[in-house]
């Protein structure tokens, strides 16, 4: 067997915060996606730079301000302690927060242009049929928006599964709770077991390949095109 | 064509709307839409203008989709929007065609017709909704997704569409103007059914002179953002101010019987409230109802019956009124003919040398008419 328990143990903590983390961020980043889609308001444009910073920050500074901000002095550690929620620093719930934030761009830009495709127009003859705003939502943006919704989970879940930095710097590493693939690799690496290393960095190269390969070829050209934005 | 309308059944519209640069959201509007109509809620009610003249607008306001800047619009008794609130686009029991089609494109044909009819305030039967989608003529198309129809194809199915919702009033914004004459001959029968066999009213929005004068029973002339004539089409077309506004197209539009057949000349005759004219025979049935352009340009005067001329068509008329035209060497003369009114476009000097003034007495030639349905 060419991986040990822990290996498996950090392969279903990797597998479990990429599936929390996108089911969050495609809460989230649905209602920003639509937004920003559809504002004319000049905050537009910050709101579209900050939800694209991760895309460019190192992150080492992203976890470095996460880290403060969820310590026990910070804000959010202050919010969440007083909730009886204690802190979120080197905990999976940490992990999660940090994930979300390192990932929003991957999923609410594929989102933003699936939503800007649709156009007002067939919103607008679905509100004439009848349709109100929810009924609209499902029954015209869901299904338009459907190849943008399956290439910002593909890459939201990707991108999380793929993080590094940032589970470092805000959940260390701790067994089964905060030590994902990425940071098993690196132990591997350090402790120089370059064949367990190598077990778990190929099945990541595999991985990732696979499901990429998987969304260019279900997907039409919408999706495959958002892909091309980024990253 | 169209007698004073019920209070019960009206558009009251008094309101503006206001469209703002989206770049420059204060300061002046870019565009101004003020109305002060009223509308009967019966047949055709025409909306004509050049491009920019807040037609569209009008439309988007009166569906739902342009908010209204401040007044009221009550149909039929009802508010959809006044001091008190406003309804949303899909509380108001309207049908909308665009000028493309805007089917669901990841719906098939069938599923855009359901998308309506699930919705209708009062669920149609099987029945109902086979009869719109024969009588449209796509029961063929159900099973097609909107990209493998013709644009002629796709207008119909969003007619169908829009009726299926089952609308107190439908909306037809240009809906011709996308497709070329080959598919606007092949809506156009489908329109003239629609307002002769179903009992909705129809605001319609054009810039085609020929489309108004087909299918309207009243019309609304719009300029820059306001009302510029509006009544029954045929009372509209006539007014001297109006021609102004149409150029060449100017003329009058009357509606009449087809009673006799001469097959020896190969001609029809047609009585109107103003008398009746010989036109050539295009098929019509004895008995039907057609409508027929008479342009102003086609229309010459004179003082006496010429017995000895090669227009077949000359009636007795009255003066009632003249007016400059756009061309400075024309008049525009309002001819009254039995209760139907003619215009004529004679050059002043004509006028001159045959004295015309108001109500008098003489004959007019017409040279030409147009059969429109």
């Amino acid at each position: 067997m060419p991986l040990s328990t822990a290996d498996w143990a950090a392969i279903s903590l990797s597998l479990q915060l990429a599936t929390v983390t996108t089911c969050i961020l495609l809460l989230l980043g649905t209602p920003l996606a639509w937004w920003l889609a559809r504002t004319g308001s000049w905050l537009k444009g910050p709101v579209a730079a900050i939800v694209a910073l991760p895309l460019v920050l190192p992150p080492t500074v992203l976890g470095f301000y996460l880290l403060m901000a969820m310590s026990p002095t910070g804000p959010v550690g202050h919010l969440t302690e007083s909730l009886g929620l204690g802190t979120l620093p080197f905990t999976f719930w940490g992990l999660v927060v940090g994930s979300v934030c390192y990932s929003l761009p991957f999923v609410v830009q594929p989102l933003q242009n699936a939503f800007a495709a649709i156009g007002q127009r067939p919103l607008e003859m679905a509100a004439t049929l009848r349709a109100g705003a929810w009924d609209r939502f499902f029954y015209i943006v869901l299904p338009m928006a459907l190849p943008g919704f399956i290439s910002a989970s593909v890459l939201g879940f990707a991108h999380t599964l793929g993080e590094f930095g940032v589970v470092l710097m805000i959940g260390g590493n701790i067994p089964g709770e905060t030590r994902v693939v990425s940071v098993q690799i690196y132990d591997h690496v350090e402790a120089l077991d370059y064949a367990q290393a190598h077990w778990l960095a190929g099945g990541m190269i595999v991985f990732s390949f696979l499901i990429l390969l998987l969304l260019y070829l279900t997907s039409d050209k919408a999706a495959a095109g958002s892909l091309q934005l980024r990253s | 064509m169209s007698k004073a309308p019920d209070h019960n059944q009206l558009i009251e519209a008094k309101f503006s709307v206001k469209l703002s640069d989206p770049l420059r959201s204060a300061g002046a509007p870019r565009f101004e839409l003020v109305i002060d109509e009223q509308l009967a809620t019966r047949g055709v009610t025409a909306v004509f203008g050049p491009s920019g003249c807040g037609k569209t607008t009008l439309l988007r306001a009166l569906a739902g989709l342009q908010p209204i800047h401040s007044g009221v619009l009550r149909v039929n008794g009802v508010a959809w929007h006044d001091q008190a609130g406003s309804l949303q686009a899909h509380q108001r029991p309207v049908g909308f065609v665009f000028q493309e089609a805007s089917l669901f494109e990841h719906l098939s044909v069938a599923g855009n017709l359901e998308f309506a009819s699930k919705r209708a305030p009062e669920r149609l039967g099987p029945e109902q909704i086979e009869e719109i989608t024969e009588f449209l003529e796509i029961d063929q198309l159900l099973p097609q997704k909107p990209a493998q129809l013709s644009g002629g194809e796709r207008q119909r199915v969003a007619i169908a569409r829009a009726l299926l919702v089952s609308p107190e009033l439908l909306l037809m914004d240009e809906p011709l103007a996308a497709l070329d004459q080959t598919r606007k001959r092949e809506i156009l029968p489908f329109l003239d059914r629609l307002k002769s066999e179903l009992d909705l009213p129809i605001v319609y929005v054009t810039h085609a002179l020929d489309e108004v004068t087909r299918l309207a029973d009243d019309l609304l002339i719009m300029e820059k953002g306001r009302v510029g004539a509006s009544g029954p089409v045929d009372e509209v077309l006539t007014r001297l101010d109006v021609p102004r506004m149409l150029g060449e197209e100017a003329g009058a539009v009357v509606e009449g019987t087809v009673t006799e057949r001469d097959s020896q000349w190969q001609l029809l005759r047609v009585d109107f409230n103003g008398g009746h004219l010989w036109l050539r025979d295009s098929g019509e049935a004895i008995g039907q109802c057609t409508r027929i352009r008479i342009l102003a340009r086609d229309v010459s005067l004179s003082l006496a019956d010429e017995q000895a001329s090669s227009i077949l068509n000359r009636l007795p008329a009255t003066v009632i009124g003249m007016a400059d035209d756009t061309d400075r060497a024309m008049l525009l003369i309002r001819l009254a003919v039995g209760d139907a009114m003619l215009l004529a476009r004679i050059s002043k000097k004509s006028a001159f040398q045959l004295r015309l003034c108001q109500n008098q007495q003489l004959w007019v030639q017409i040279k030409s008419v147009a059969v429109l349905h």
